[in-house]
């Protein structure tokens, strides 16, 4: 079954069309990865389907409703979260209490009772604090639930913001290049959480760069290149791909490849 | 340990009325007054991140339509009798939310510098409904004789009764803000000030946010405007001088902005330091020098504020 299908989705910059027409759909409980050059569209496409930015055409169906011009925490209510290229955590507050934001949604408190100081209150912030530091512990992150997230060394934000994320309690995550600027032995350490991610019933959509990750992680592979899509398939498919190649590599790949002097 | 601290300090400033004379406490209500104001602001400036410059307006409408609902009033299309002065101060409250629900929507549409220029351009508007519209506010003439709050069969002419009821309002206020603050409505606030589209990306949603934080911190600078008319018991446009929302700032930043006990120290210092001046005895203009030189040195010295000065201090020496 398809929990997101995206059908002809388009973003146009003024005269420039980021994303020409994208259709692709995710299944519910795969990894589905969105690679490409730089600039291919890859993020616009995120920003788009989780209601940062508005298409200019096209329709986003996530659990077959239409999200397109719905609000960022309406979608996010859905069960359709997403974390961002470039380390965001909130950096003046602890880990534990970075967690206990990311418990938002699920979170019942009303205004009025939490002015009033129901004992209603009181018990939700308990079990919110419980589910908060169960989540830290799943991310490994127990020891450092009373320091700043800011202060948190690079990779543990990265591993913070992901930890954020499913705090909301996604059925979608997108992630936009989480391992990106980690070292190789924090790469492979990702790819099992990711692994775990995966057998809670999340659904992920990936962006990445790193084809190691890319490749080792992934169902499916669709492959990006000035906003549109050029090849999709299984990774096997996608590495022996030659429109991907010349994506990434340009034309003149064949010279470099071929270029050894025939004896 | 911080709870008993905090009965201690709230029975001990409960006890100021059985030895200060009436000057320190009238010091001391127009403090309170002004603390529960920097309290209210604090929120808004603090948690939720926006500064609003023209925070005195939701002051003055407090003040103003309490006075209004206990003298009463009669314009062209509605006429009003008086009624009992605790109905009118919860109008001024009521008013005031009112208020800041208008401003928190609009909030939503502009932020930053432009939700700075807004907020001092309602402020503005207000005054000069408050001076313009002599029919309902009497304009420069002021609205005098404002009834004291009657309680029972108490009315609270003398300064003791004001004090007690300007601490109440005061620990109450502090206790609302501190309920928000551990709460999910305060973390949403706090997460909107650090990280917008992260808090947003986890369900947070923008608008509702800014407009309970509003209403919150403009209802209980109304409950502080409300205080102050029926105790100074005189109320005229200059409640709106846009020099009532820099103290009320300046109160938040040096006393340390975000945090649950800087308006209350920023308040009692930047309060009582003026009078503290004057009783000095030096010259008007010298007092001003010196409470401006102290601002620049404490800003200078403790940009985050006193209290985390302290706390830091605090956490080293232990």
């Amino acid at each position: 079954m398809d929990l997101l299908t995206v059908r002809g989705l388009s973003v146009r910059f003024g005269g420039l069309l980021a994303i020409e027409s994208l259709s692709l759909e995710v299944r519910e409980g795969e990894v589905l990865s969105l690679i490409g050059p730089n600039g291919a569209g890859k993020t616009t496409a995120f920003n788009a389907i989780s209601g940062y930015l508005r298409p200019s055409g096209g329709e986003v169906l996530f659990k077959d409703s239409n999200i397109v011009g719905r609000s960022t925490n309406d979608i996010a209510a859905l069960g359709l979260v997403r974390t961002f290229q470039k380390t965001s955590v909130f950096p003046s507050r602890s880990a534990l209490e970075n967690i206990l934001i990311g418990l938002h949604l699920r979170s019942k408190q009303s205004a009025l009772a939490i002015l009033l100081g129901l004992p209603s209150v009181a018990r939700d912030e308990r079990m919110l604090l419980a589910e908060a530091e169960r989540i830290l512990s799943f991310i490994n992150l127990q020891n450092k639930k009373d320091e700043l997230a800011g202060a948190l060394p690079y990779g543990e934000q990265r591993l913070l913001e992901v930890a954020i994320a499913l705090a909301a309690k996604p059925k979608l995550l997108l992630l936009d290049e989480p391992v990106s600027g980690m070292n190789p032995s924090e790469t492979a350490s990702f790819m099992a959480k990711l692994a775990e991610i995966r057998a809670l019933g999340i659904t992920i959509l990936l962006v990445e760069h790193d084809m190691k990750m890319v490749m080792g992680v992934s169902d499916r592979v669709v492959c990006l290149s000035q906003g549109r899509i050029i090849a999709s398939g299984t990774p096997a498919d996608i590495q022996r791909n030659p429109d991907v190649i010349r994506a990434y590599l340009g034309e003149r790949h064949k010279r470099a490849e071929g270029a050894r002097p025939r004896a | 340990m911080k709870s008993l601290v905090t009965v201690l300090g709230v029975a001990a400033l409960a006890s100021v009325p059985l030895w200060a004379d009436a000057y320190l406490l009238h010091v001391l209500v127009v403090t309170g007054i002004f603390m529960v104001a920097a309290i209210s602001l604090n929120l808004l400036l603090g948690y939720a991140g926006q500064l609003s410059l023209g925070h005195v307006a939701f002051f003055g409408i407090g003040a103003y339509a309490s006075a209004l609902v206990s003298l009463g009033f009669d314009i062209s299309f509605f006429t009003l009798k008086p009624k009992p002065v605790w109905m009118a101060m919860l109008a001024g409250i009521a008013a005031a939310g009112l208020c800041g629900w208008f401003i928190g929507r609009l909030s939503f549409k502009v932020r930053g510098a432009y939700f700075v220029i807004v907020s001092i351009s309602f402020a503005e508007v207000v005054r000069l409904v408050a001076v313009n519209w002599v029919e309902l506010t009497q304009g420069p003439m002021a609205l005098n004789n404002i009834p004291p709050l009657t309680l029972g069969s108490l009315t609270l002419w003398k300064k003791p009764e004001n004090y007690w009821l300007v601490l109440a309002v005061a620990v109450v206020s502090f206790i609302l803000v501190k309920r928000l603050v551990g709460s999910k409505a305060g973390r949403a606030m706090i997460a909107l000030r650090e990280n917008e589209p992260l808090a947003a990306s986890v369900g947070v949603d923008v608008t509702r946010t800014l407009v309970l934080a509003t209403i919150v911190s403009a209802a209980m600078a109304g409950a502080a405007g409300a205080l102050y008319a029926h105790y100074v018991r005189i109320v005229d446009p200059d409640v709106f001088l846009f020099i009532y929302t820099v103290t009320m700032v300046i109160m938040v930043v040096t006393g340390g902005k975000g945090t649950l006990a800087g308006p209350v120290v920023g308040g009692l210092i930047f309060g009582l330091l003026p009078e503290g001046l004057r009783a000095l005895a030096i010259k008007p203009e010298t007092q001003w020098i010196v409470y401006g030189v102290l601002m620049v040195l404490v800003v200078y010295f403790l940009p985050a504020g006193i209290v985390p000065a302290l706390k830091r201090r605090v956490r080293w020496i232990s």
